[in-house]
């Protein structure tokens, strides 16, 4: 860096250039979080709406407890099985794409220069299509009688339709594939830049291709898989359209629950407070990769 | 003169320049719709006869429409309110006097919907169409015709797994209220567990909740039997010959959708207009043709298509009007027993 980067005046200057930055994000983020904020802690009116101005935490206390018809308050788990649903489903999204994810780039990372461009351009495909259009064609993939059953049906696979639709196989399969491609970049990008010749090294020092792959390129390309799994977790907890399209919308996910506050059920207040304690965990689990993936610079 | 006069003289002076005169609505309304329930052709034809432009917006519930105009959203012009949440619409000034029955075309609104409960006076709301809730199936998927009764949806038996449910809690809920003759409003913590317990015996018989696709569902065969809306049933009908639809004896939801103007509405003015125009018997009948819910209009049926006065689903038959249950907004009290059943039916 420059020695003039330290001037006074050059710094002001920079405050002053990131400030549309600032503003943007305060007011475009900001300020919808300081609202959601303020209406989990107001009153709900009964038909939907809030009375401003009169504060309560009943939002917050609903989401483990309930009056019992004996006005007593006993515990409520049903919010909370819904959050670990969300939880457990994400996690597993994180497990299955990166089981895919990692051979993907490690094949495009060892792939000449030209190729690999190629090749990461056809992993962005999809995201030029929407992603409840992508979910439909699934439906059409997955469902009784479907292409899928009509293929292996037709090359004498299986005689029966394997009714895949509207299971918890749908939904795993559509996760996984929506979120793919936000797994294969990080760890692509990392890969690229790791230094393949440690591996040969490695194979001179006699490690055999496990020990070589979880004691050198694993730990040499950690950030790509935390920044990736974040980038999968993360998302994966608001999945919301696959869960409904594809598992047949027998279990909430949290995004179902909030939806329906603002919906059916008229409590405002609630959903903000849901939306506010979900975004209390994922920002923990960003600082996971603060405790986790930042410890590698140091090394 | 300062200069923040002059500024807004200024902007005057361009929006005069530029646009049409203040004292006419711009040439345009937007409309808050249902999905698949107005033609495009008919859009068109608005257009071409009057000259006003139409933009149209979609939700799928009218929770959804009553949440987004509580939260203050602007710029529609002419929504769709069921009969239910009109009063709430109403009590919390969202909706604007439009005197339905005093507009040129009121006079046809039809007998028995001049003087709805949910707005005695038609003050705020001019009606569109009706229609019940209730089962579709095919009859070359379930083996013969089925009993009248909601027990073919709740005990399937040897249809379990072949049927599908609406994704909306108030039509669930409604249904199980019905089979069990409990009121669907009910305010009995020990009612609503009940409903529960016929909801959760229920669920590992159902394909699958969804509110949308329903027609395409039935016909491709991947369900054999669907809780439906009448118009979609007859869309059904339409294609599958061997379908029915079930008025169940149990009860069954009538409901009634509604034209009504927003409080915050830019061109009231043009949605007057267009709720007039749609009063029109042949301008509503082709409403009906295209969505195939019955309209609320006099002198609409010499331009309905005539499969549809074949068709019970869209034409019931007198004997079933005593089975009708007329949708109503329930207390808070009620709605919140409600949601509670939904959220441990779907945890």
């Amino acid at each position: 860096m420059s020695r003039s980067a330290y001037n006074p005046a050059n710094r002001l200057r920079r405050y002053v250039q990131t400030l549309p930055a600032v503003l943007v994000i305060a007011l475009l983020m900001g300020l919808p979080m300081v609202m959601m904020g303020f209406v989990s802690i107001v009153e709900r009116a009964p038909d939907g709406g809030v009375h401003w101005g009169e504060f309560t935490l009943r939002a917050y206390s609903n989401f483990l407890f309930e009056e019992s018809l004996m006005g007593g308050v006993e515990l409520n788990t049903d919010y909370v099985t819904i959050y670990i649903r969300s939880f457990v489903l994400s996690g597993l999204t994180v497990v299955g794409t990166l089981l895919i994810a990692f051979p993907a780039a490690l094949f495009i990372a060892l792939q000449p220069q030209e190729r690999r461009n190629f090749y990461i351009f056809l992993i962005s495909i999809p995201f030029w299509v929407n992603l409840l259009v992508r979910n439909y064609a699934w439906i059409l993939l997955l469902r009784t009688n479907g292409l899928i059953d009509q293929a292996l049906i037709g090359s004498g696979i299986i005689s029966e339709p394997l009714d895949l639709l509207y299971t918890d196989i749908a939904v795993a399969i559509g996760l996984i594939y929506s979120f793919l491609p936000l797994m294969v970049m990080p760890l692509y990008a990392a890969l690229e830049k790791f230094d393949f010749s440690l591996v040969e090294a490695a194979f001179d020092l006699g490690a055999n291709r496990i020990k070589t792959l979880f004691y050198v390129i694993i730990p040499g390309v950690r950030p790509g898989i935390v920044a990736g799994s974040i980038l999968v977790f993360i998302p994966g907890l608001g999945a919301y359209v696959t869960p409904a399209l594809l598992g047949g919308s027998k279990s909430m996910m949290i995004g179902n629950l909030i939806e329906n506050q603002f919906g059916a059920a008229r409590d405002w207040p609630f959903g903000a407070a849901l939306s506010f304690v979900l975004l209390i965990v994922v920002a923990l689990a960003a600082s996971a990769r603060i405790l986790f993936g930042g410890k590698e610079k140091h090394l | 003169m300062s200069s923040a006069r002059k500024i807004i003289l200024g902007l005057f002076a361009a929006l005069a320049a530029f646009g049409p005169a203040l004292a006419e609505e711009e040439k345009k309304i937007n409309l808050y719709f249902w999905p698949a329930y107005i033609p495009e052709e008919l859009l068109q034809r608005f257009t071409k006869e009057t000259g006003i432009a139409i933009t149209l917006d979609l939700y799928d519930t009218n929770e959804a429409l009553l949440a987004k105009l509580q939260a203050g959203a602007t710029g529609y012009d002419v929504v769709i309110p069921s009969d239910y949440i009109v009063p709430t619409m109403v009590k919390a000034g969202l909706l604007q006097k439009i005197d339905a029955k005093a507009m040129p075309n009121g006079k046809n609104i039809a007998d028995g919907f001049t003087a709805p409960s949910f707005d005695p006076e038609r003050a705020y709301t001019a009606p569109y169409t009706w229609g019940t809730t209730g089962l579709v199936y095919d009859t070359a998927k379930t083996g013969g015709e089925l009993p009248d009764s909601w027990s073919v949806f709740f005990e399937p038996g040897p249809l379990s797994g072949k049927i599908a449910s609406l994704d909306d809690e108030v039509e669930v809920f409604n249904a199980a209220a019905y089979y069990l003759g409990i009121d669907k409003c009910t305010e009995t913590p020990a009612d609503a567990q009940k409903i529960l317990d016929l909801l959760l015996k229920q669920k590992p018989d159902l394909k699958l909740y969804s509110s949308s696709a329903t027609v395409d569902r039935v016909i491709a065969g991947e369900v054999a039997v669907h809780h439906i809306w009448n118009g979609a049933a007859h869309k059904v009908i339409a294609a599958v010959p061997t379908a029915r639809y079930i008025y169940a004896r149990e009860g069954v939801t009538q409901w009634a959708d509604n034209l009504a103007i927003p409080t915050t509405a830019a061109h009231p003015d043009n949605a007057r207009l267009f709720i007039n125009w749609m009063m029109d018997p042949k301008n509503i009948a082709e409403v009906t043709n295209y969505a195939g819910y019955m309209n609320s209009i006099k002198g609409s049926e010499p331009y309905l298509k005539p499969e549809l006065s074949r068709d019970a689903s869209v034409n019931m038959p007198a004997e079933f009007a005593d089975r009708m249950r007329p949708s109503k907004e329930c207390s808070p009290t009620a709605r919140e027993l409600r949601n509670k059943v939904w959220t441990k039916l779907k945890k």
